[in-house]
């Protein structure tokens, strides 16, 4: 009998970009994907063996938060802090408590990012890595409260930070105390900075809003995956705003690279080798 | 006061914007312009002036008052040249000891495509840090509307004061509406939930102070003026690096809490 998820094509329309659920097969019977972009079919495992990049078009499948640290961590090497550290609701928000055992469920993450510790070709660095599985990665007070505490951790111990963004923006149901996120880890990714240490953030689709406006944009070093939708504003918002369609590719990380927001694009499969030349062209050097 | 009602209040006609502030507690302001870099945003209202006999860096957001200062003021909605107009002037500030005012009245940073192609989320994020860090003492009042982070870009301070009728917010009402209940007619409930009034905002240690009004929309300017002033003189005691740091603390206590 035919699986009915064999010909699945997920669904990554621009106009929902920032909500719409990460698109790498997550059911175990989805054993064929068509791609978004080139509609080729790809068998699953091929996409897995591959970074989850389409071997005929190399149109980047948005990953989860811990696929990605395996991609790039040296095997074994990822020591996880702050795991079950979870935010309140304070503002008791409706709708949000029953949001969050959802994305909990969906996710399998306690947040909407994972923090802590790895060797990327044998070179000890901090890492976190964002979660859009997640309210879309968006930032409450857990996830600020998180990556501040790497950066303090990164500061003391004279640690490179290496952060994969992906992000809606800050998380509406927490009201301000989320909007004040983006002050202290900015605070946090300063101090870091200003005792000279480095950090490297890496955007992926879609980096947008509240997190765009503060650590997605602090890097010393800001690598973009190929045609990541990064912005401070939503392309639905500007739409609405000045009431004409956009270009295609406004927002890309192309189009980033060319207005001079990043410094380069980097193909996944490619990216742990240009981050740890990166750590190296710093000084850090692969331990014994 | 209820939420919508502050909501109402801080986007009223008629109600004082950043320039009135301006030269009702200033002896003296020359105003400067420029980015230095793009152009100069009418957005933001940026210079030096005289307070109580103290020379004080004053940004400002200015909304306008008529329709055709309204759009020559882009509604009070900066683009990133506004953003980095303010920070040519915080840096400056810093570098002549003086302590920095900044006036916050947004509905949020403006969203364009020139915004986006000039890099906002870059030139708030550059704010907030430079922000955090400055050696001088700084002190944001939300006097309308706080409109997420196009207000935080210039609210990064050692204090930040607030009007009892206006409100500091990570989204419109109607955007959360829109997004909770696809319907923006419903902004009144949002504005409920998203706690956005200064009562909410001083329960969680978001602001410091809360400004009465003395009637719709208005404040005792010589009053706040003197107030200005001697918070200013206080932080100007306190050690650079202590200051800092309790601006810092200020920030990072925000969510701390998380276990």
């Amino acid at each position: 009998m035919l699986n009915k998820d064999l010909f699945r094509r997920p669904n990554i329309e621009l106009e929902d970009a920032g909500l719409s659920a990460p698109d790498q097969p997550e059911s175990p019977n989805a054993l064929y994907v068509s791609c978004p972009k080139c509609k080729a079919m790809c068998a699953d495992e091929d996409l897995q063996s591959n970074a989850s990049v389409c071997p005929s078009c190399g149109h980047h499948f948005r990953i989860g938060a811990r696929r990605r640290i395996e991609l790039i961590a040296d095997e074994g090497s990822f020591e996880e802090l702050w795991k079950d550290l979870h935010g309140e609701d304070r503002l008791q928000f409706e709708g949000y408590t029953a949001k969050l055992e959802q994305a909990r469920a969906q996710s399998g993450e306690t947040e909407g990012v994972i923090t802590g510790l790895c060797r990327i070709e044998n070179i000890k660095t901090c890492i976190f890595s964002m979660e859009s599985a997640f309210i879309m990665g968006s930032m409450g007070t857990a996830v600020g409260e998180k990556i501040t505490r790497l950066f303090e951790l990164a500061r003391r111990e004279h640690l490179p930070v290496i952060g994969f963004c992906v992000s809606g923006g800050a998380r509406m149901q927490e009201g301000v105390l989320s909007l004040m996120q983006m002050a202290k880890t900015s605070g946090a990714v300063k101090r870091h900075s200003d005792d000279g240490g480095l950090y490297i953030a890496v955007l992926t689709d879609p980096t947008t809003g509240g997190v765009m406006a503060s650590f997605a944009m602090e890097g010393d070093v800001t690598i973009a995956e190929p045609d990541a939708l990064i912005g401070f504003a939503g392309p639905r918002v500007i739409e609405q705003t000045i009431r004409q369609k956009l270009k295609e590719g406004f927002q890309r990380s192309e189009f980033l690279l060319e207005k001079g927001f990043v410094d380069m694009i980097c193909d996944r499969r490619e990216m742990k080798a240009r981050i740890a030349e990166l750590l190296r062209l710093h000084g850090r050097e692969a331990e014994a | 006061m209820k939420a919508y009602a502050c909501v109402l209040a801080a986007r009223s006609a008629g109600r004082a914007t950043a320039r009135a502030y301006i030269d009702a507690m200033t002896d003296v302001f020359v105003e400067m312009h420029g980015d230095r870099r793009f152009g100069d945003d009418s957005a933001v209202i940026a210079g030096i002036g005289s307070l109580c006999g103290m020379s004080v860096t004053i940004i400002g957001v200015e909304k306008g008052t008529d329709t055709a200062d309204k759009l020559k003021h882009n509604f009070g909605s900066a683009n990133p040249e506004g953003y980095r107009k303010a920070l040519r002037q915080i840096k400056l500030a810093e570098k002549f000891h003086r302590p920095i005012l900044c006036l916050v009245d947004t509905s949020g940073a403006f969203c364009g495509i020139g915004a986006e192609e000039r890099g906002q989320g870059q030139a708030i994020a550059e704010n907030m840090s430079e922000l955090m860090t400055v050696r001088t003492p700084v002190l944001s009042i939300i006097i309308g509307e706080g409109g997420s982070g196009g207000a935080l870009a210039l609210a990064v301070a050692d204090e930040v004061w607030m009007l009892e009728d206006a409100y500091y917010s990570v989204i419109s009402p109607e955007g959360a509406a829109s997004i909770l209940w696809k319907d923006a007619n419903h902004a009144r409930e949002a504005a409920e939930s998203l706690r956005l009034t200064a009562e909410d905002l001083y329960e969680f240690g978001v602001i410091e102070r809360i400004i009465p009004s003395v009637q719709e929309g208005g404040v005792d300017m010589s009053h706040l003026k003197e107030e200005i002033a001697g918070t200013f003189r206080r932080s100007a005691a306190l050690d650079a690096d202590e200051l800092l740091e309790r601006r810092y603390q200020k920030f990072r206590k925000i969510g701390g809490g998380c276990q």
